[in-house]
């Protein structure tokens, strides 16, 4: 297991309870997504995996370090975190120095930062962008240059807190491939995200959280059939299963396929393969 | 009765060689619930500034055209006469505390404090506005401690705590978790049936497609498309504006090619637009049947 959580719990200097006697394990090359209402504990929680973070009870093993005895600087090697807000992670004055300041800092040398810093911009279509300023840009070219940094981290785990938040449909393509990419050399990777229909759609496995307690982990399918852990946890279904519902269907589409061929059924018609 | 209005607005960032705007007219009437959307960087921000008067007063950028609210140009008023009239929330919520009030009840009081609103009437106005965000149990809680989609609801809580007649908002659900984006679009649609003019960007195109009278969709700097939403949300056009039709459209789409969406019905944007159009299919295929 590369990441283990057992017991961790969590609170804020304020008393908050953020995190409650959570446990899970993630193996390496496993794409989970996080998901859970606003203020359920899921930014807490990822910051606990590098460290930033100590646990106020119980542990969590990165890699088979325990974060809390770690320092930051030594988890980074196995953990690239991007931060919610770009511009909690954006320190530099071009977008080259930003996506160079991860791989540096781990001590690459310099043909292989170069390599792994030119491949992330290129992922994230911001190499004409290299020698600009990073805060001339906007919210979602901010939030691009932020994945590029931690993507040219080259780390074994890469955790995402919202990733998809500000981004236009063209951008998330981007996100995706990216993800697909990620997932083709055997990296782990975590995924926070409000957006059911792009999890529904690139991720297999989640792990929900309610009031800073775990109140799901399995498959994603498995938590959309039960609606009320979807309420509690300020989640909606995928569109193509809220129209599945809607028309008195059975199944649970996920795809635009599934949904088609699920309402072509139920109006009399052989499900036929999409032309 | 026209309340905004837009005439041919042009505006360029300081610096910028390209406008984020390009003689863009629009007229808004006093009750619409309008959607602006369109790919980052269209022009949808640089909007919702100009009605808000944050361009071209705030900002030294180059503006040609004007904006009118009730009549009056904005760059006749300054940006706290405009906030009379019109309230704006902006999509980073970090961006919308005022930094100077250290829980969220001061915040949220903070706008009416500013008006002099009586303190009972203030006290009351913030603990109901608070219950419609559920943001209650974090009323001693500090903004900047907040999770970022609680801080989102409190900078919504701010805005309609002084009750503006226009309520112009700036990707206000950007990191709301579903559930809480929805809701956000249903206050927003009550405050509609109280009368108030509500002018939302947003990408989220199957809650505009639920919520909204009007969408105007933007393509780098220009508006091209202004309709109702089934027309706009519909359209070929929208994969060259990078924007993605919503899933209904989508299987509607799929459906129409293998012969059963009701013929000549204009496609579906939203979900209950599609439940509709199958159970048409339904009825007229049963009786042909």
């Amino acid at each position: 297991m590369i990441i283990c959580a057992e017991d961790l719990t969590f609170a804020y200097n304020d008393s908050l309870m953020a995190l409650q006697n959570i446990s899970f394990e993630i193996s390496a090359g496993e794409c989970v997504a996080l998901t859970g209402h606003n203020g359920s504990g899921k930014s807490t929680l990822v910051k606990h995996l590098n460290g930033l973070l100590k646990p106020t009870k119980g542990r969590i093993l990165v890699a088979n370090k325990d974060t809390a005895t770690s320092r930051t600087a030594e988890l980074a090697s196995q953990v690239a975190l991007l931060f919610q807000n770009p511009d909690d992670q954006i320190c530099k004055q071009t977008v080259w120095d930003e996506v160079c300041f991860g791989p540096q800092n781990l001590g690459y040398d310099k043909k292989k930062t170069t390599t792994l810093v030119q491949e992330a911009l290129a992922l994230f279509e911001l190499t004409s962008f290299e020698k600009k300023n990073p805060h001339d840009f906007g919210y979602s070219e901010r939030k691009r240059i932020a994945m590029a940094s931690i993507v040219a981290m080259d780390t074994p785990i890469l955790v995402f807190d919202e990733p998809t938040a500000g981004l236009d449909s063209y951008e998330m393509s981007l996100l995706i491939n990216t993800l697909k990419k990620l997932q083709s050399e055997n990296k782990t990777v975590l995924v926070i995200s409000h957006d059911m229909d792009f999890v529904a759609e690139n991720i297999l496995r989640a792990i929900s959280l309610s009031a800073g307690k775990k109140v799901f982990d399995g498959k994603l399918r498995d938590l959309f059939e039960q609606t009320d852990l979807m309420t509690e946890s300020g989640l909606l279904h995928p569109q193509t299963m809220q129209l599945s519902k809607a028309c008195g269907l059975y199944s649970s589409p996920l795809s635009t396929d599934e949904c088609v061929a699920a309402i072509a059924e139920q109006l009399g018609q052989p499900s036929l393969p999409n032309a | 009765m026209i309340q905004l209005e837009t005439d041919h607005l042009t505006y360029l960032y300081p610096g910028s060689e390209s406008p984020a705007l390009h003689e863009v007219s629009i007229k808004i009437n006093r009750g619409e619930f309008v959607a602006v959307t369109g790919a980052n960087n269209s022009g949808k921000s640089t909007l919702c500034y100009a009605f808000a008067g944050v361009i071209p007063h705030l900002y030294n950028g180059h503006m040609k055209g004007r904006v009118l609210i009730d009549g009056q140009d904005n760059k006749d008023r300054t940006v706290s006469e405009i906030a009379r009239h019109l309230g704006l929330v902006l999509q980073i919520p970090g961006s919308q505390m005022s930094g100077v009030r250290y829980t969220v009840f001061e915040e949220v009081a903070f706008g009416l404090e500013n008006r002099g609103v009586p303190r009972e009437q203030m006290l009351e106005r913030v603990q109901t506005v608070l219950a419609l965000f559920g943001l209650e149990e974090q009323a001693t809680r500090s903004p900047f401690h907040l999770s970022g989609g609680q801080q989102q609801r409190l900078a919504l809580a701010t805005v309609l705590a002084v009750d503006p007649a226009i309520i112009v908002l700036d990707e206000p659900t950007t990191f709301l978790d579903p559930q809480g984006a929805k809701l956000v679009f249903e206050i927003l649609r009550k405050l509609q049936q109280q009368g108030k003019t509500i002018i939302i960007a947003e990408q989220r195109l199957d809650l505009i497609a639920t919520y909204a009278d009007r969408v105007l969709a933007f393509d780098r700097a220009k508006l091209v498309l202004d309709g109702i939403p089934r027309e706009v949300l519909t359209s070929a056009m929208l994969p060259d504006l990078k924007l993605k039709h919503t899933r209904y459209t989508q299987v509607a789409q799929v459906l129409q090619q293998k012969g059963l969406w009701p013929d000549k019905l204009t496609l579906p944007a939203s979900l209950a637009e599609t439940v509709d159009g199958l159970s048409l299919r339904r009825k007229t295929h049963d009786y042909l049947c």
